[in-house]
């Protein structure tokens, strides 16, 4: 009988080893796949893992890499202090709409007067948005013991309908001959978050890595990190150790929330440019599997993030070079997330094989 | 080390393979908004694709990428396909507008089609389908079949694009059935069927007895059928699998036309970027089998308008039309003109209820 | 503007078919919340349904058997979703999402030759005698079987949860696994078998959509049903009697929006879509029975 053991720390090794061994398992079935397919396993697994890093035209890619990624770093990094204290914000998507939204509103009031102050006043209101959307939950599971899973989940799509609404009403492009969407942001010189648009470089990109330094400096060295941390391993200790739960919930929920409102704000005013029906393209939900996957450690979840943006990214690739389906990309997608869940469970535990001892 | 020069050897060699080979082939590329497999919108744009390949066999190559986002994740397929040496591309949703022209700028030498947009450049096109001619016939046998006087129009979201569909099939509804009513629901979705079904359902059960749709999914069709006696008309692209009845008829969109004589033009390098809007005497808008459940001379008469929409005699916006509150919008023998057309934001005449804001 | 145009008796007649695949997908996800595991990945399960049963349909010419493919294919899928949960302790959260995804690319790729093909028709199943009352006749009792089945689960459901001693265990795990398992209760199987009546629930509801409301297979037929599955079982404050109330708000909310529209109300859609959510948290902030499972979402693992 096979049977798991806890570790009594999570392996070294494992830590390192696993994340590897899905990718491979993964590479493996992905091959099969394929295959069975009718194409070359080789060729289309260099194509979405390769080819967007190393071939002929990666000048292009690597920073698109930077572009897909920065929004599930930002976003991830700030579900991840959630997470570790138990805290689940499953609702980021819903907050980084609203994010868009507050962010958008301020730039396209401002439209056209140029001033350096627009930018960051987006920025904040970007911040503010996401942070409000997010408190709703917040609050509601201080004051009332409700859900936060569900609430949070709930005002996702309360989001989605307000940002139909304001893509087709408020917000419309007054230009656009009753085409839905706003104006584009990234048009609008005092409003848009791009650096450098070639070298795939805009303010949402350098707000993740700083999310990423902050986030580890945190959690290592701050005494707000120590509380998280130990909140999430055991609640009665950390309200022993003078833990407000309350306010913690708080704290995290409003880092999450202002953490993907700010992603939705950089998006919105550069890579995608304007309010229209289909803004969110998921990053939200997305961001909680590159949480997982990046085992909620800042500097893993920006792997995780970059490893998902490289299958998107080749997933493309693949398509158009190797007509693959879109489905396959998202079977391998998903094969991966499972296989990279699933071996986890080599890091915190320790596979017994023979019979059950009596301890 | 050796693993990873030779996998990039191979990947040099791969690409100037590729290269050399693209020299005689032309390559188009297509982008498109939703699932090849939407039966729907996409579906169609890829039937045309697929007509392109047949056309032309090896002179030309293809690549599609479905199912891509609006955004940044439209304008990097753009750059990719032109990257990799595509000739022309064609970006098939509206919201691709921006991205389409930003990718432009960066690859001159690349021409660019975008459909239902407005913006042109140098090297971008912009075509789009009169979709309302087609509703017009739409109207026309609806007007004829219906029996409450009560036909029932399923709308997407409140775009000019839509709106000339109502007004279009009104028009030609009243001008055979001058008690004619229409009641419109708004979707807020191109594609859900669930919510296409009981938007049929609920429009079957306020009396409709003939529905028309604006949304992509075949919902509506099975509930008329569900219904027994509901006439419906195929959208998109055909869904003879419900006729003869209760499809009788339908709108398909036929890209393929327009695509081959568009990489023809690439190839013949006579490509010029224009604004086109085609509909029926072009063949971007085909109108499916009229199938015999409409009476005889119904369908001849709806054929008639067909010819004389195809031979440029008649327009379906052709005056007298009054706006929705009375005052006048055409004169008598006035034909409307494109600009309003593609900007239509309101109701004409006899229409009840306001478009949503 | 005409209310009169609006017939109440088609009016509730169709929301029972319209609210079916939903409750279908909900009754299997408050099984599962019950137990203590929270799976996301709905929408996934549903779609895989959806294609599963399209194909044996198909291919098999029959509904019936096409209805239990779907019923398989889903619990197959939110088996794999069982396995990582429960035997390799994956986050359920992330893991439930990562079913959505896998999910919706499979059904494409299982339906790629299916499109444009139609499904036989179902006919409906008048019930004998009932079916002929005035005003309950029409409402209740002229469905396609289905619509039956629905109601029939949800009942069978409230009874084994409320009366069954099998119930009371799943209860109990779901409350508080650690106390069912030092009562020498098998948390796991328990669940697994949870999660996979969840998965066959979805994917009945799924085919109800592919083989009944549209029925056609296209690439992302569900639109979003699982998530408003979702949104119901929380609604419903994990209780299958108020779930069905819950399914009929929800898609009453809808249906009467269309039905104000099609009378010709200019409403404010997108504002009205975004009511039933609204609505659901305030029923969890107001209910004091609205508490989630205890051990909703938490990993089981015995330690001894």
């Amino acid at each position: 009988m096979i049977r798991l053991e806890k570790r009594t720390a999570p392996s070294q090794f494992w830590t390192y080893a696993a994340p590897l061994l899905a990718v491979m398992l993964t590479m493996a079935c992905g091959g099969l796949l394929f295959a069975a397919l009718g194409k070359d396993p080789f060729v289309t697994i260099r194509t979405i893992f390769w080819d967007p890093l190393f071939s002929e035209f990666a000048w292009y890619y690597r920073p698109q890499l930077l572009i897909k990624a920065a929004p599930l770093v930002l976003i991830a990094i700030g579900l991840s202090f959630g997470f570790r204290a138990g805290v689940w914000n499953i609702g980021a998507e819903g907050q980084y709409i609203l994010g868009a939204i507050c962010g958008a509103a301020v730039g396209l009031a401002f439209y056209p007067t140029e001033s350096v102050f627009i930018l960051p006043l987006m920025i904040m209101a970007g911040a503010l948005g996401g942070w409000a959307w997010a408190m709703i939950p917040g609050v509601l599971r201080v004051k009332f013991g409700t859900n936060e899973i569900l609430v949070s989940l709930m005002l996702v799509y309360v989001a989605q309908n307000l940002l139909a609404s304001m893509a087709l009403g408020v917000m419309r492009n007054p230009d656009a001959m009753g085409f839905p969407g706003s104006r584009n942001l990234a048009r609008y010189p005092s409003a848009t978050s791009w650096i450098n648009e070639s070298a795939g470089l805009h303010w949402g990109v350098v707000f993740a890595f700083i999310a990423v330094i902050f986030a580890y400096i945190t959690l290592s060295r701050h005494i707000f990190g120590f509380q998280v941390r130990l909140s999430g391993q055991s609640p009665r200790a950390a309200r022993f150790a003078g833990v407000n739960p309350g306010l913690l919930v708080l704290i995290c929920m409003g880092i999450s929330g202002a953490l993907a409102g700010l992603a939705g704000l950089f998006e919105v005013a550069g890579p995608s440019g304007l309010i229209s029906i289909d803004f969110n393209a998921g990053y939200g939900f997305t961001a909680i599997i590159v949480a997982f996957l990046g085992r909620l450690h800042p500097v893993g979840i920006l792997l995780a993030a970059g490893l998902m943006a490289l299958t998107y990214i080749g997933g493309e690739i693949a398509q158009s070079n190797l007509r693959l389906p879109a489905a396959a990309i998202q079977v391998l997608q998903g094969m991966l997330l499972f296989f990279l869940l699933a071996v986890d469970v080599l890091t915190h535990y320790r596979v017994r094989i023979g019979t059950r001892r009596i301890a | 080390m050796t693993l990873k020069t030779l996998l990039a050897g191979t990947g040099i060699a791969l690409a100037l393979a590729t290269g050399a080979f693209a020299q005689d082939q032309t390559k188009v590329g297509f982008v498109y908004v939703g699932p090849v497999g939407d039966g729907g919108w996409t579906y169609e744009h890829d039937q045309a694709r697929q007509a392109v390949e047949a056309h032309f066999g090896d002179a030309v190559e293809t690549v599609f990428v479905e199912s891509v986002p609006e955004g940044p994740d439209a304008e990097r397929v753009m750059t990719q396909m032109a990257l990799q040496g595509a000739d022309l591309i064609f970006t098939t949703s509206f919201g691709y507008m921006d991205a389409t022209i930003n990718v432009a700028e960066r690859f001159p030498d690349v021409k660019f089609e975008h459909a239902t947009g407005y913006k042109t450049a140098e090297n971008v096109s912009a075509y789009n389908a009169r979709f309302y001619e087609g509703r017009a016939i739409q109207g026309h046998i609806a007007g004829q079949m219906t029996e409450s006087n009560i036909i029932g129009y399923i709308g997407s979201y409140p775009i000019p694009e839509v709106i000339q569909g109502i007004n279009s099939a009104f028009l030609h509804a009243r001008e055979v059935n001058p008690d004619v009513e229409f009641r419109i629901i708004w979707a807020y979705t191109w594609f859900d069927p669930a919510k296409e079904a009981e938007a049929a359902s609920v429009l079957i059960e306020q009396g409709a007895d003939v529905i028309l749709q604006h949304t992509d999914s075949t919902a509506p069709q099975a509930a008329a059928q569900a219904a027994g006696n509901v006439v419906t008309f195929g959208q998109a692209s055909d869904m003879a699998e419900f006729g003869p009845f209760p499809r009788v008829s339908s709108i398909i969109d036929d890209w393929a036309p327009y695509y081959i004589e568009r990489t023809q033009a690439v190839i013949d390098g006579t490509w010029e970027s224009s604004n086109v809007w085609h509909g029926i005497p072009e063949g971007m808008v085909a109108i499916g089998e009229i199938t015999d459940a409409v009476p005889a001379e119904v369908k001849a008469s709806a054929e008639a308008m067909i010819e004389a929409i195809r031979a440029g005699e008649y327009h379906p916006f052709t005056g007298p039309i009054n706006y929705q509150d009375g005052s006048v919008w055409l004169e008598d023998g006035e034909v409307a003109d494109d600009e309003t057309l593609l900007g239509m934001n309101f109701y004409i005449e006899g229409l009840t209820g306001e478009i949503p804001q | 503007m005409d209310m009169s145009a609006i017939n109440p008796v088609l009016l509730l007649a169709s929301l029972m078919v319209a609210a079916t695949p939903i409750l279908l997908a909900a009754i299997g996800e408050l099984v599962v919340e019950r137990a203590g595991v929270l799976n996301l990945g709905v929408e996934g399960m549903m779609i895989t349904g959806a294609v599963c049963g399209f194909i044996v349909t198909i291919n098999a010419g029959s509904p019936l058997l096409g209805f239990a493919g779907a019923a398989l294919g889903g619990a197959m899928v939110a088996l794999v979703f069982g396995i990582l949960t429960q035997v390799l302790l994956s986050n359920q959260v992330a893991t439930g999402l990562a079913l959505t995804l896998f999910g919706l690319g499979l059904a494409a790729l299982l339906g790629q030759s299916y499109i444009g093909i139609k499904a036989p028709v179902i006919a409906k199943w008048p019930v004998p005698l009932l079916s002929d009352l005035p005003l309950i006749g029409p409402i209740l009792f002229n469905h396609d079987p289905v619509v039956y089945l629905g109601i029939l689960i949800i009942a069978a459901v409230w009874y084994f949860l409320t009366y069954s001693r099998a119930g009371l265990v799943l209860r109990a795990v779901g409350e508080n696994h650690d106390a069912a398992h030092a009562l020498g209760y098998h948390v796991v199987r328990v669940r697994l078998l949870a999660i996979m009546f969840g998965g066959a629930c979805a994917g009945l509801g799924g085919a109800y959509l592919s083989l009944v409301r549209v029925p056609q297979w296209t690439e992302g037929l569900t639109a979003g049903a699982g998530w408003i599955a979702l949104a119901i079982v929380v609604f419903a404050s994990w209780r299958p009697w108020r779930l069905l109330l819950g399914a009929y708000l929800f898609g009453g909310v809808t249906v009467l929006q269309l039905n104000l529209q099609a009378a010709g109300f200019a409403l404010p859609v997108a504002y009205l879509s975004m009511a039933p959510y609204l609505a659901t948290i305030l029923v969890l902030v107001m209910m004091r029975s609205g508490r989630a499972p205890g051990s909703l979402a938490q990993s089981f693992h015995a330690s001894r």
